[in-house]
């Protein structure tokens, strides 16, 4: 498949005044053109971090290092012209709470209208029915009308719709979109993860689909990149990770997910949290909270290694079982 | 909008009676008119006969009863100096004050509005901690004080400009500073700490994912959210466009309502303390019906609260 985005040895380092923080350490990841990739991990352990700093959209007091690349162009200290270039119209993103996404004191209409304007050159009439037609595709009833509603007159569900809306009107190569549902509630959550289903079906976009839930993105991803810390700890195919985890951490989630049949639920089985960026323990990130921890677990960072094809896990039990 | 109005009015009548009783009672249980007036040598007649014809020699709520009745009149009294309509006495100094305060008004805007957004998009950067540090001054030093010090420097010592008086628009500069300086210093870390609240909000992130340029993000995104807390300091401004230059006009003699208030007060003057007041009032009330309705014109949760059906 041909790769669409690179992430190469992603760091972010965060100046928070008395000292430097980092929150990403050297992470890589690949989108095919057309893939649909999950990032999974538990609240805090930086995927949307990466996204962001991808897009570089993290501000002044993040330093990113390493390299991104779409189709081959680097976008990491590329001039701010070229990042505006790729915002929206190459790669789009969507976030986790619409309602705050949204600015509230300008009409739908206007939010679409924007983007419009900005990457097809669309305006007034033009834009508004090209605006409508968005919103009728993300399955917004009404959609006439709902142009000069308010975010606030919304739903969260409708809000989210708008946000793809939105993020289709730059007809993007990939769309990222971060815990689009963990602000909603479950028939909600559904509907919305089909229509993203639906929209990468038909128009062929890659997607990265961020979740602290392994089971919003299993049905979702072609491949998932577990994350932890700052650090991509196992990347596999779908299937494969299901059925073959080689990370505890993963294994941990895979516990944590309910029946296929029963409701979804919080990531609660793996005791204890992820380590604050400023207190890493020396060693494997998660050693701490590891069921099956080595003594060799505390003394050096396990690099990610190959576990089979297309499958990576960043453990030293995954070394033992290839040399035994 | 109607009922909100209406509310909105009976809670101003309320706050002007409340005004209108409390300037009575301070007014009148802290000194006596007759004697401030006439001073306390003069004759006793005199003094007999001035306050039978102020009517000060009746029982304290019946002076009360007949004041208020007066003002619900529309009567707002004379003065007891000079016998003159309050009204006019008040309504002579109006021109002088606004003459200050309106200036002073748009150079805060001017300054404070800028500054605090430029220090906003500059946060932490040395732009940003001298314009708070301009600014803590600004409004930690009494305007008397700065008053004095712009005096003393621009009249005592370079002779540029004139301490006092109102000859000309020249003599109107130094108190226009002064006036201007600490309201531009609060206006200035308002609209700050207004700007630095929106840009930490999601939509600005949303509007920087979508492709916009940051100037736009800023002037588009920004701007309208922030403009939203910054109108009710504005407001407030304006608000004490007639009143809020007392100890300016005090300290470079400037003609105005400050100064007349300043006076009547010293000498009791009932009549013209309650007009100033009333006037006071007014405008505040007036300020505050104006940011009421700004509000709801840039912030459209104000206006309509309405939320669709879920999906
Ligand atoms: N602007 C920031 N300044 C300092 N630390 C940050 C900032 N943004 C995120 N972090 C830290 O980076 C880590 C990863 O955050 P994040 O990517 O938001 O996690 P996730 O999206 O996986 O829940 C967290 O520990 C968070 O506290
Ligand atoms: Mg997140």
């Amino acid at each position: 498949m041909e790769t669409l985005v690179a992430l190469r040895g992603l760091t972010v380092d965060f100046d928070v005044g008395h000292r430097v923080i980092r929150a990403l350490h050297g992470v890589d990841i690949t989108v095919g053109k057309g893939e649909a990739v999950g990032l999974v991990g538990e609240s805090g352990s930086g995927k949307s971090v990466t996204w962001l700093a991808a897009l570089g959209l993290l501000g002044p007091r993040a330093r990113v290092r390493g390299s991104v690349t779409l189709a081959g162009q680097e976008l990491l200290g590329a001039p701010a012209r070229a990042l505006e270039a790729v915002r929206g119209r190459r790669i789009a993103m969507i976030f986790q709470d619409p309602a705050s996404a949204l600015n509230p004191v300008h009409r739908i209409g206007r939010q679409i209208g924007e983007a419009l304007g900005l990457h097809r050159g669309l305006d007034g009439g033009a834009a508004r029915a090209e605006a409508r037609r968005l919103l009728d595709r993300v399955g917004i009833a009404d959609a006439a009308r709902r142009l000069t509603d308010y975010p606030h007159q919304l739903s969260g569900g409708m809000n989210q719709r708008v946000m793809i809306a939105m993020a289709l009107a730059g007809e993007p190569d990939m769309l990222v979109a971060d815990e689009p549902t963990t602000a909603l509630d479950a028939t909600i959550q559904a509907q919305i993860l089909d229509l993203l289903r639906e929209l990468r079906r038909d128009g062929g976009m890659s997607m990265v689909l961020i979740s602290h839930d392994l089971g919003v993105v299993a049905e979702n991803s072609d491949r998932i990149c577990v994350m932890y810390a700052g650090r991509i700890v196992e990347e596999a195919p779908t299937a494969e990770l299901f059925a073959a985890p080689r990370h505890p951490y993963t294994s941990g989630l895979l516990a944590a997910l309910p029946d296929l049949d029963g409701p979804r639920r919080r990531l609660v089985a793996i005791p204890g949290t992820v380590p604050e960026p400023a207190h890493l323990p020396p060693g494997c990130a998660f050693a701490p909270r590891c069921p099956v921890v080595l003594p060799v677990c505390a003394t050096a960072v396990p690099p990610l290694e190959s576990a089979g094809p297309g499958h990576r896990a960043a453990c030293v039990r995954v070394r033992r079982a290839v040399a035994a | 909008m109607l009922r909100y109005l209406s509310t909105r009015l009976v809670r101003a009548l309320l706050t002007i009676c409340f005004v209108v009783t409390f300037a009575f009672v301070i007014l009148r249980l802290s000194g006596d008119p007759a004697l401030l007036i006439l001073s306390p040598d003069a004759p006793p007649e005199a003094i007999e006969a001035f306050r039978k014809s102020w009517g000060l020699d009746r029982p304290v709520w019946e002076q009360y009863v007949r004041y208020f009745g007066a003002i619900a009149e529309g009567n707002l009294g004379r003065s007891m100096r000079d016998g003159r309509p309050a009204l006019d006495l008040v309504l002579e100094r109006v021109p002088a004050t606004l003459a200050l305060t309106i200036p002073a008004l748009i150079l805060k805007l001017v300054i404070g509005i800028p500054a605090g957004i430029y220090a906003a998009l500059h946060r932490n950067k040395l732009a940003d901690r001298m314009t708070m540090l301009f600014s803590v001054a600004g409004f930690t030093v009494p305007s008397f004080v700065l008053g004095l010090v712009l005096v003393l420097i621009f009249s005592v010592n370079l002779g540029w400009l004139p301490s006092g008086g109102q000859d000309s628009w020249i003599h109107g500069i130094l108190p226009v500073i002064t006036l201007g300086t600490a309201g531009a210093a609060v206006l200035a870390r308002f609209t700050r700490s207004a700007m630095l609240e929106v840009l930490g909000q999601p939509y600005i992130r949303t509007a920087s994912a979508k492709g916009l340029a940051w100037h736009r993000v800023v002037v588009d995104h920004a701007l309208p959210n922030a403009a939203i807390p910054t109108v009710t300091i504005v407001g407030f401004m304006v608000g004490s466009l007639v009143a809020g230059a007392v100890v300016v006009e005090s300290v470079f003699s400037w003609p105005g309502v400050g100064r007349l208030l300043v006076v009547a007060v010293a000498n009791r003057d009932l009549a013209v303390v309650q007009t100033i007041l009333l006037f006071v009032a007014a405008t505040m009330v007036c300020a505050n019906l104006t940011v009421d309705m700004l509000y709801g014109w840039i912030d459209p949760r104000l206006r309509t609260r309405r939320v669709a059906g879920a999906g």
